[in-house]
């Protein structure tokens, strides 16, 4: 079973000097609750005794389910053997709770049958009437057992039927139901967890009796930027369904997840819960303490539930307060309001509708900073990944159909009056539904603060800015910007000089330090468009030219990344002019402009003092920071290095680096590749590797742009070392490694690497770079 | 005891007085009322120590009045240390001793050498072995388990360095500790040094006589008995939560009643096991009885229910009483809190008195020797010598119709289950709910009866105002048999007699709000329990900065001496109550040092009162002080968390 040795078993099992707990292993059983051996059913006694209730219900709960999972498995062994494979799709955590909670893999049937046994052994008695034993530990087991089981429940259904549930983000016409979210999924969606654009989940069992009630309580979980994550029904309503025939869009692009029609679907949240643990807390798999601290401390999830409580969801309820998640109902359920388990109260109930989400923040313990941006439409990250699509469409910009651009510049503080909003030409109001308009979005910026390097940091946030209206979807940036509006944005009174109040709002809210006015002109002339653009044209041509110029030798200082510390908190990035965040969102000035909105930020000023060593890229000042920023966990980083000392990795990583040691050299993965790579990991699988705030020789998280930088892993030799990509990566950077391997004279690198169309393995890769005569292979040996 | 209070509100103990007068049978009340306790080695003024004595240095009548000093010119403090500390040197060697026998039996088991004993909770081998620096990776059990069993063995004889365990102590603790000199180099070797420094002519400054003691008691505390109670933990299982009964009405007319008094599980443990042997059972049936009906007395009492849900038939002053049922067909005896009477009451009836212990036989007792090597056999030839018994019953039966349901078990590892099941196992809902003050504090309530008070009454007023207050009450020893007499052990007690705080704790964890955490060796659980709840964090760093107080309302043996003494040093605040005076009190210099200086040193010091309201009153008043000085005397907001919060996370 969990592979950890015994030392840290038994000091998992105790933070203090005694032996606290019992050893969780399949071959000892809890003594507890072989001792627990009377056993009488219970009733409700009614208004006293609540938290007996709750544990009586859920204990009982967790019987059935332990006995449906047992006796499905049973089945399902009958049928397909004990060597069937079974897996939720593309993920590298196996079941994750069962993964995450007793470093236990479940590839086929047959590994299901100790994890039935764990679960036997964690049920304790049900709860005697009169004289009880003390439930609540036992009760958290029986909520443990629970999840165990519905992940087996529900992994079996994918052999049952692999299309059982939608596969990818999005629903479809015919089937609404996601099921397990895959690594691609969970590591994009993660990301907004770690940086903030998401504080967590609300898990909802059932649905309310009015529609437009589920509607407007998912609009109100959007507007405080949480995801929403659904199972099971009331009376046979479910909420997706409710919120489909409101008309809003559901799918994890509106953070309206849909997992499955049955209670057993809640899984589905708690393994997304139990993987952000493991891939961006870096907790290894079986460290159960630790991956359901860094829930109750960094994931604000929460549930509500709507209707009747059965037993199963109580036994699911038992589930989530393990991991430090509140549960809310709308129903008089008892309540369980010391603290202790979760931060706050356990279980609260009859809340009304109308301030069932407020009242599940507060339990949770989250704030929530609400964007108030003065629009009339909602507006929040929620609705960034909505899309406005055929009939829908009111209006339409770029796209390749008429020119759409944007552009940020600083201004005199003489010249621009805070709060202008113009439009230039037509209007919503002038034109047709189902309409195309040229479009410019022409932003001035003035401050004390402002300087010219932060125009396009600027810049880059409409894109995100004006996505998060509900109703207006936005693509692109520059002059290859693409903005959709929707009829129902229309209908509520929206126009295109909201899009200038919310920049207006935002740029106020987000970089007030930095910028004391904003004046915002939009364009739909055609004549005005062009002019802006050519202008715009020369501004981008100028900014490429600047920051490609700067070196990491002429600067100083770097700037440190420590974002993720919320997920990762041993992480520390070091951003140089040569080497940006791993995650790709934040090179060097984003990090100085971040720096000088927030001096006490994550984002410092690392001076680089003297150089220890110039080729791996190591100094004084940055091992120093490291140090302390990483609290002593790491010690020296080297920046060009994926060998000796590489930088952490938080989970956000665009793709990672990994040593072909037959090769001689490296390959790289992107995250979007879901395929297996000549290391023998899929993406996922190294990530889990890599993440997590460790330092990890032989591996490497790091931007996609970072791959055509001179200092991409300078210290072996750059990338004459990679000798495998995916071939969709390849094509992303073409044009830029080309100039890159140009520039060291090897000008067709790009195609003497392997892709996956010629080599998936690593043995295949060195043929392929031996055949193209790959400069790698006269290269001094890696290792 | 006093002829105006009644000498018990035990039923069964008023009913079977009345039978006992019937059947011409004296009783420890009866002794109590005949003979008063002498006034002057009552507050610890006579010194016994060589035959120029005994001196008697009592405090003057008047204030000013001359203080009388030894032929030797020994001071009446000095006298007074000398008899605190010779008792703490008796108490001590009673736990340790016990502590002794448990690890010679789990050295032999760990060998393999006595076939019914064994290793039974490997998880807790593992913890004892590192907390006493054994690897233990990659070795077999058994080496690990013969290691342990040496070393463990070694820790009473130890010359040099301390003993192992404080390490588990607080670090703030162990700084007062070593900063005071009183780390115990072994366990014996502090006992030793008492008998050595209290002889005529040593040690003659209090102050120094009593830091010998406190090095003594911590070795008790922290060390003979800590070591007992993991080690037997090891052997027969960490308790956990279990049902039973209490009271002398679970003995049975119609079934052979063996009682098991005393203290150690070695045997009991063993009896335990005997009294299931199908060949007995039978035995039982051919001589007209329907079964064996076992339960325990004292301390050997919580040692089995801990670990069995073996019922009680008793605590400390009602051992006389069980015998006048005339049901009890054989009390069977090791060590500790055994009254001599109990051989002349039984000759009233058919009752057997087995003696079974190498350290101790009683004039006129059957003996049966135990010798672990053939433990079960030793067992067998008891219950059977029982079950032969049962035929000689005589006279009239009377079981009085009174025992309460209990749930029992609760010991550190299992407190720590209960709160947050095998995955999140901690103190910190406990934590929580004291610093948001659903619970006001944590009461240790411990200790013996004492026949110069009303029996169980000071135990039961104490326990119950201390709940209503919402304090969390800890309890073993005979203080735990008196509370599940009461059912104060039940979950349903705390709807009873609990504040609405504690109640609601009470409900959510759905404990009692009086936890029994087993005999009177026991009490390291409480130290150890104290301890996780100081590194759980939010309540200072320290056992002395706990919310919290110790008491034993009732107190009679050595052994309460040491233990209080041992809690006072490990900062913990602890009222004596139940004998008329308190043994230092003919030195003011003693008993202000005791009572008041101690707790500038050691953050916890000693108090007696004769009222068990007013023990109450200052406990809370301690815990209340404590809570001020957290910051835990007002309201706490709720902190709301953003990303940046978040970040700050360690």
């Amino acid at each position: 079973m969990p592979s950890l040795g015994r030392r840290y078993r038994a000091a998992a099992l105790s933070r203090f000097t005694t032996g606290e707990g019992k050893e969780l292993s399949l071959l000892t059983p809890l003594t507890f609750h072989l001792t627990s051996k009377f056993g009488v059913g219970i009733r409700n006694t009614g208004g006293k005794k609540v938290s007996k209730i709750i544990a009586s219900a859920g204990i009982r709960g967790a019987h059935k389910i332990v006995e449906r999972a047992d006796k499905k498995l049973k089945e399902s062994i009958d049928k397909w053997g004990p060597n069937q494979d079974v897996a939720f799709p593309n993920s590298g955590y196996y079941l994750p709770i069962i993964y995450g909670m007793l470093g236990h893999k479940v590839e086929k049937l047959k590994d299901m049958e100790s994890v039935i046994s764990v679960c036997k052994n964690l049920l304790p008695a049900p709860v005697r009437e009169k004289f009880h034993l003390p439930y609540l530990g036992p009760a958290l087991d029986a909520g443990m057992a629970t999840f165990f089981s519905e992940e087996m429940l529900e992994a079996i259904k994918y052999i049952e039927n692999p299309n059982v549930y939608v596969k990818g983000e999005d629903v479809t016409d015919s089937n609404f139901w996601l099921g397990a979210a895959d690594d691609i999924i969970m590591r994009k969606r993660g990301v907004e967890f770690v940086d903030g654009t998401a504080p967590g989940f609300a898990a909802i069992l059932g649905a309310p009796e009015d529609p437009k009630i589920a509607a407007k309580i998912a609009l109100e979980l959007q507007e405080k930027n949480l995801y929403v994550f659904m199972a099971a029904t009331t009376d046979g309503r479910s909420m997706p369904e409710q919120l489909i025939s409101e008309g809003v869009q559901v799918g994890w692009g509106t953070r309206l997840v849909p997992f499955g029609p049955e209670s057993s679907a809640a899984i589905f949240a708690i393994g997304f819960a139990t993987r952000a643990a493991m891939s961006f807390g870096g907790i290894e798999p079986g460290d159960y303490r630790k991956i359901l601290i860094y829930n109750k401390d960094r994931i604000f999830a929460f549930a509500i539930t709507f209707g009747y409580v059965s037993d199963d969801w109580y036994a699911n309820g038992l589930g989530c307060v393990n991991y430090g998640f509140p549960i809310i109902a709308d129903t008089p359920i008892p309540e369980i309001l010391p603290t202790g388990i979760c931060t706050y109260e356990h279980v609260v109930s009859n809340i009304p509708h109308e301030s069932i989400v407020s009242k599940a923040i507060e339990v949770r313990g989250l704030k929530v900073t609400v964007t108030k941006v003065p629009v009339p439409v909602s507006y929040g990250p929620a609705f960034e990944g909505e899309r406005v699509r055929g009939d829908d469409i009111y209006l339409e910009a770029g796209g390749g159909r008429t020119h759409a651009v944007e552009l940020v510049v600083s201004s005199d503080m003489n010249k621009i009056t805070d709060g202008k909003i113009e439009v230039v030409g037509p209007d919503l109001k002038d034109v047709q539904p189902g309409s195309r308009l040229p479009l410019a979005i022409f932003v001035e910026v003035a401050g004390r603060q402002m300087q010219e390097d932060f125009e396009p940091i600027l810049e880059r946030q409409i894109h995100h800015l004006i996505n998060y209206a509900q109703g207006i979807m936005h693509i692109g940036q520059r002059d290859i910007a693409w903005l959709r509006v929707a009829k129902q944005a229309v209908d509520k009174g929206f126009k295109l000089s909201n899009i200038g109040d919310i920049l207006h709002a935002k740029f106020h809210q987000d970089f007030g330090s930095i910028l004391d006015k904003v004046q915002v002109t939009i364009f739909t002339e055609e004549k005005k468009v062009n002019e802006i653009l050519g202008k715009a044209r020369a501004i981008y041509k100028k900014r490429d030219d600047r920051i490609a110029g700067m070196t990491d030798e002429d600067t100083d200082p770097f700037y440190s990344c420590t974002l993720c510390q919320s997920f990762a908190p041993s992480h520390v990035c070091i951003v140089t002019p040569e080497r940006t965040g791993l995650c790709g969102a934040y090179n060097w000035l984003d990090c100085k402009a971040s720096n000088e909105i927030n001096p006490t930020g994550p984002n410092q000023p690392v001076p680089k003092k003297e150089v220890i060593d110039a080729r791996y890229g190591q100094w004084k000042g940055v091992d120093e920071f490291v140090s302390k920023a990483s609290r002593g966990n790491v010690l020296t980083a080297d920046a060009y290095s994926i060998m000796r000392n590489p930088m952490t990795s938080c989970g956000c990583f665009e793709a990672i680096s990994a040593l072909l040691p037959t090769c001689n050299g490296i390959m790289t993965v992107d995250r979007d590749t879901a395929d297996m790579t000549p290391c023998g990991m899929k993406f996922t699988t190294l990530a889990g590797t890599v993440g997590g705030g460790n330092v990890t020789p032989g591996f490497l998280g790091h931007s996609k742009y970072y791959i055509t930088s001179k200092k991409f892993i300078a210290a072996e030799g750059g990338i004459k070392r990679l000798v495998w990509m995916p071939k969709s990566l390849k094509e992303e950077i073409r044009d830029r490694f080309s100039k890159r391997a140009s520039e060291i004279g090897c000008p067709d690198l790009l195609d003497r690497i392997a892709d996956e169309t010629v080599a998936v393995t690593e043995e295949e890769v060195l043929t392929y770079i031996t055949e193209k005569q790959h400069p790698v292979l006269t290269m001094e040996p890696i290792m | 005891m006093a002829e105006n209070k009644p000498i018990s509100v035990d039923k069964t103990v008023l009913e079977l007085y009345e039978k006992a007068k019937k059947d011409g049978v004296n009783t420890v009340f009866d002794r109590a009322m005949d003979m008063k306790p002498c006034p002057i080695g009552a507050e610890g003024s006579c010194c016994k120590n060589c035959a120029m004595g005994p001196c008697r240095v009592p405090l003057p009548k008047k204030e000013g009045g001359e203080q009388k000093v030894g032929l030797c010119g020994a001071t009446a403090a000095t006298i007074a240390a000398r008899n605190f500390i010779r008792m703490i040197a008796g108490g001590a060697s009673a736990h340790s001793d016990h502590g002794r026998g448990v690890a010679e039996t789990f050295l032999l088991a760990a060998k393999g050498e006595i076939p019914n004993y064994r290793v039974r909770d490997t998880q807790k081998l593992y913890q004892l072995a590192m907390d006493m620096g054994i690897e233990i990776e990659g070795r077999e059990d058994k080496d690990i388990a013969v290691e342990l069993g040496e070393k463990a063995l070694a820790e009473f004889g130890r010359q040099t360095g301390h003993i192992s365990l404080l390490e588990k102590a607080p670090e703030k603790r162990k700084d007062i500790w070593k900063k005071e000199g009183v780390m115990p180099r072994g366990v014996d070797r502090e006992i030793v040094e008492i008998m050595h420094r209290t002889h005529m002519g040593v040690d003659q400054d209090y102050k120094s006589l009593l830091k010998q003691g406190t090095r003594a008691a911590i070795g008790d505390g922290w060390g003979g008995s800590m070591l007992a109670t993991d080690l037997q933990d090891i052997l027969f299982g960490v308790p956990v939560p279990v049902i039973s009964e209490a009271n002398l009405g679970v003995l049975k007319k119609d079934e052979v009643n063996i009682i098991v008094h005393g203290h150690e599980p070695l045997l009991s443990e063993m009896i335990v096991l005997a009294s299931h042997d199908p060949e007995l059972l039978s035995l039982a049936k051919s001589k007209g009885a329907n079964g064996i009906n076992l339960s325990g007395m004292c301390c050997t009492a919580n040692e089995v229910l801990m670990r069995h849900g073996i019922p009680i038939s008793g605590n400390f002053l009602q051992q006389e009483f069980a015998i006048v049922t005339g049901a009890v067909d054989a009390m069977v005896v090791d060590v500790q809190c055994i009254m001599q009477s109990l051989v002349s009451v039984a000759s009233c009836y058919h009752t057997k008195i087995i003696t079974t212990n190498p350290k101790a036989d009683i004039t006129g007792a059957t003996r049966i020797e135990f010798h672990e090597h053939d433990a079960l056999n030793s067992a067998k030839k008891i219950v059977r010598s029982a079950i032969e018994n049962f035929k000689n019953r005589k006279g009239e039966v009377v079981i009085p119709n009174h025992k309460s349901k209990m749930i029992a078990g609760f010991s550190h590892e299992t407190i720590n289950y209960l709160l947050g099941g095998s995955f999140r196992a901690s103190y910190k809902p406990l934590n929580d709910n004291i610093i948001n003050g659903r619970i006001r504090g944590i009461a240790g309530v411990v200790g013996c009866n004492n026949a110069r008070t009303t029996h169980d009454s000071h135990h039961l007023i104490l326990i119950k105002e201390l709940i209503k207050n919402d304090v969390i009450v800890l309890t073993t020893g005979c203080s735990a048999i008196t509370a599940a007499k009461e059912g104060l052990l039940t979950p349903e007690a705390a709807y009873e007699y609990a504040g609405p705080g504690l109640r609601e704790v009470c409900e959510t964890v759905g404990i009692p709000p009086v936890l029994h955490m087993g005999s009177c060796v026991d009490n390291s659980r409480i130290l150890m329990a104290a301890t996780a709840v100081v590194k759980d964090g939010g309540l200072g760093n320290d056992i002395s900065d706990l919310p919290a107080a110790g008491a034993a309302p009732e107190w009679m043996s050595e052994k309460a001496i040491s233990i209080g003494h041992y809690f006072v040093v490990s900062g913990v605040y602890t009222v004596f109550s139940g004998s008329e005076t308190f043994p230092v009190f003919g030195s003011k210099d003693v008993t202000k040092y005791l009572f008041e200086e101690m707790q500038e040193t050691y953050g916890g010091m000693w108090d007696f009162t004769s009222d068990p309201m007013e023990m109450a009153k200052k406990m809370i008043a301690h815990i209340d002080k404590k809570r001020k000085a957290l910051g835990l005397d007002k309201a706490r907001e709720r902190v709301l968390f953003d990303m940046e919060a978040r970040r700050e996370l360690v």
